[in-house]
């Protein structure tokens, strides 16, 4: 790609005997705000370093505007990063955090502090510079770190989990806050992130990672809209995932009964992963649906309640903003446009089921998956 | 609450009272007495008599600071970098001269550094000449060294581990090289360890007597052996010996307060970037 600021080709990087990354190749454009989306472990924060030049790659090159930089150190390298937990300098004020960069390439204090002063009305802290980083809120410590990023212009900015520590409600603030400043500057961003919903909403491009591989890059609505396999569909969003048949173009065979879809080019009889998004179900009588149900479960989730239901076996989620109580009979209809069709995959039949699911141990998992990358 | 703690912390404030606050009382007492127990300042006037003594052993106590301050520092830095389980056998080490007791440590350099003793006989027994070495300033430099360095390196290892590894990464991120990383991030992030280090270690080097007595001969005279020879030994003298004592505790508070002037980490201006 002649217009690709970052280049990644065949890296391989492994841990001991762990192998966190091995044939990664990927290719990030100027002004881009990239996000690589992924569970712990999938290599995404490993992808990151070897971008900010903190991990040499056992094999493969990274490539800088088309020069090669792998052994570039990271103090040479036209790419800042932004850290999991700030990294501020404790021992400086706001200021002179900021200036750090500025001050170690000589620029004159005049540049220094009508830079800083921009950079700190740029993250919305005007008047801060004298204050002491540790008497700084979260997000506040944050916009500092984005600022003292900033102050050094770099080609790229890496930013690495950089909401992980801050609560619900600032971090969609700081979410809005971050892509306005994207744009504003032109820089190319690459987000490291678990969250999908953070990806979604920020991105350009999202590359979701598993296994130190890639497993989709796209834009948001394609990779929401269009997962290619099991894993993308459950990681981005809830999803049912059924075992299928393509009967042939356009014309899928599922939980028992032959519907129309909009898929084409897998060949006729071909065993599929179908994926229906819990939004796209419409419920309606028992009677007038091919598929049926007994609601097992409800949970009000604000905007819609989340319903879970059984059919023959298999249990459903449905996010309807109608009430339906536990017990209940209800049918389910699925029209051709609610239907994706996938290949199958090797996470066929991982995914997709919410037999077991409950939200208290989604989250326990969550959670002690990111304790777990803390380490 | 405030009485339960108040109780805790009963046995202290007795010990406290009891050992530090009557002797330093007296210390005051007995600096502006003479003999009979009338007030006098002569005894103050008298301590300026020994102002070389007292240059003596600033200068000898800062020289072994200094000393040890350089060779503490990369040897701190090097056991923060190792892995936990390295980190706590270097400690260890480190500490193990501390096990043995003071008087015997000092003793043994005695028959090292000997005209007769073993580094000469080394010496000559491979056709080099005789080094004078005991009886000499470097010789209680070396005592002090000796004793006092890891005072100087576990407050300076302390530190250094506390310091994240994302700051200094950040450092080199915003375009640091190593020397940077070290002069304008490493080193006044430890400036409390220094400070600490610096402290214990300069403190009981000006005001020793058992080095200087065994390695210093009596050339090398310091305060701690002239109060000793105010109380024990010939020139008995307790007044004056408790003014030398009092002029003493100034200049080292003095010097104190000078250390903490650098020690500006949460101070609102950050004046150690140039």
């Amino acid at each position: 790609m002649s217009d690709s600021i970052i280049s990644l080709q065949d890296i391989a990087v492994s841990y001991g005997s762990e192998q966190v990354l091995k044939g990664f190749n990927l290719d990030i454009r100027d002004g881009e705000f990239v996000t690589l989306l992924g569970p712990s472990g999938c290599g995404k924060t490993t992808v990151l370093r070897t971008i900010g030049g903190f991990i040499t790659p056992d094999t493969g090159e990274v490539f800088f505007g088309g020069k090669k930089i792998t052994a570039l150190p990271p103090h040479k390298r036209a790419v800042n990063t932004i850290f999991q937990r700030y990294a501020l300098f404790p021992h400086l004020n706001v200021y002179d955090n900021i200036a750090f960069g500025m001050r170690l390439k000589k620029k004159s204090e005049k540049e220094v502090k009508e830079t800083v002063h921009a950079m700190l009305a740029l993250v919305n802290l005007k008047g801060y510079a004298h204050r002491g980083v540790s008497q700084l809120s979260g997000g506040q410590q944050q916009r500092v770190a984005i600022a003292r990023a900033l102050a050094n212009e770099p080609k790229i900015l890496l930013l690495d989990e950089p909401f992980g520590a801050l609560d619900l409600k600032l971090r969609k603030d700081m979410q809005v806050e971050l892509k306005k400043i994207q744009k504003q500057t032109g820089i190319t961003f690459i987000f490291v992130t678990h969250d999908q919903e953070e990806a979604l909403s920020m991105s350009d491009t999202v590359v979701v990672m598993d296994g130190g591989e890639i497993q989709q890059i796209g834009s948001p609505t394609d990779i929401y809209n269009e997962p290619k396999n099991a894993f993308v569909a459950d990681f981005i969003g809830e999803s049912n995932i059924l075992d299928g048949v393509m009967v042939k173009d356009l014309e899928v065979r599922f939980a028992g009964h032959t519907y129309p879809c909009l898929d084409k080019g897998f060949g006729e009889n071909v065993p599929v992963d179908v994926v229906i998004r819990p939004e796209d179900i419409e419920v309606t009588a028992a009677d007038s649906a091919h598929l049926t149900g007994e609601v097992t479960a409800v949970t009000f989730k604000g905007v819609h309640y989340e319903i879970i239901v059984d059919v023959q076996g298999f249990k459903w989620m449905i996010q309807s903003t109608d009430y339906r109580a536990v017990g209940d009979r209800i049918g389910l209809v699925i029209g051709p446009d609610d239907i994706h069709v996938m290949a199958k995959s090797e996470y066929s039949g991982l995914f997709g089921d919410y037999s077991t699911f409950s939200d208290e141990m989604d989250d326990d998992i969550n959670a002690s998956a990111e304790s777990v990358e803390d380490d | 609450m405030k009485t339960k703690s108040k109780l805790l912390s009963a046995p202290y404030s007795v010990w406290m009272t009891v050992f530090i606050v009557v002797p330093m009382v007296l210390v005051v007492w007995f600096a502006f007495t003479d003999t009979a127990g009338n007030f006098t300042v002569e005894n103050i006037l008298n301590v300026g008599q020994y102002s070389n003594v007292f240059l003596r052993s600033i200068g000898l106590g800062a020289v072994a600071t200094v000393i040890s301050l350089v060779m503490g520092y990369p040897l701190a830095y090097g056991i923060a970098k190792m892995a936990p389980r390295r980190q706590s056998v270097m400690v260890m080490l480190v500490m193990l001269p501390m096990w043995m007791n003071f008087l015997l440590r000092t003793y043994s350099w005695m028959t090292l550094l000997e005209d007769n003793g073993l580094i000469n006989a080394l010496l000559t027994s491979i056709g080099l000449p005789r080094l004078h070495m005991i009886n000499t300033g470097g010789a209680v430099v070396l005592g002090m060294v000796y004793n006092y360095l890891p005072y100087m390196i576990l407050p300076l290892y302390s530190v250094l581990t506390k310091i994240d590894q994302s700051v200094i990464e950040a450092a080199q991120d915003l375009g640091a090289n190593s020397r940077h990383v070290f002069l304008r991030v490493i080193m006044p992030m430890s400036t409390p360890g220094i400070i600490s280090g610096v402290t214990m270690v300069f403190v009981p080097a000006v005001s020793t007597f058992i080095i200087s007595k065994m390695l210093g001969g009596g050339g090398n005279l310091l305060i701690g052996d002239l109060i000793d020879m105010q109380f024990l030994g010939s020139a008995y003298n307790p007044n004056l010996g408790s003014a030398i004592s009092l002029v003493l505790m100034v200049i080292i508070l003095i010097c104190m307060g000078i250390m903490n002037q650098f020690d500006d980490s949460d101070g609102e201006e950050g004046g150690i970037m140039p």
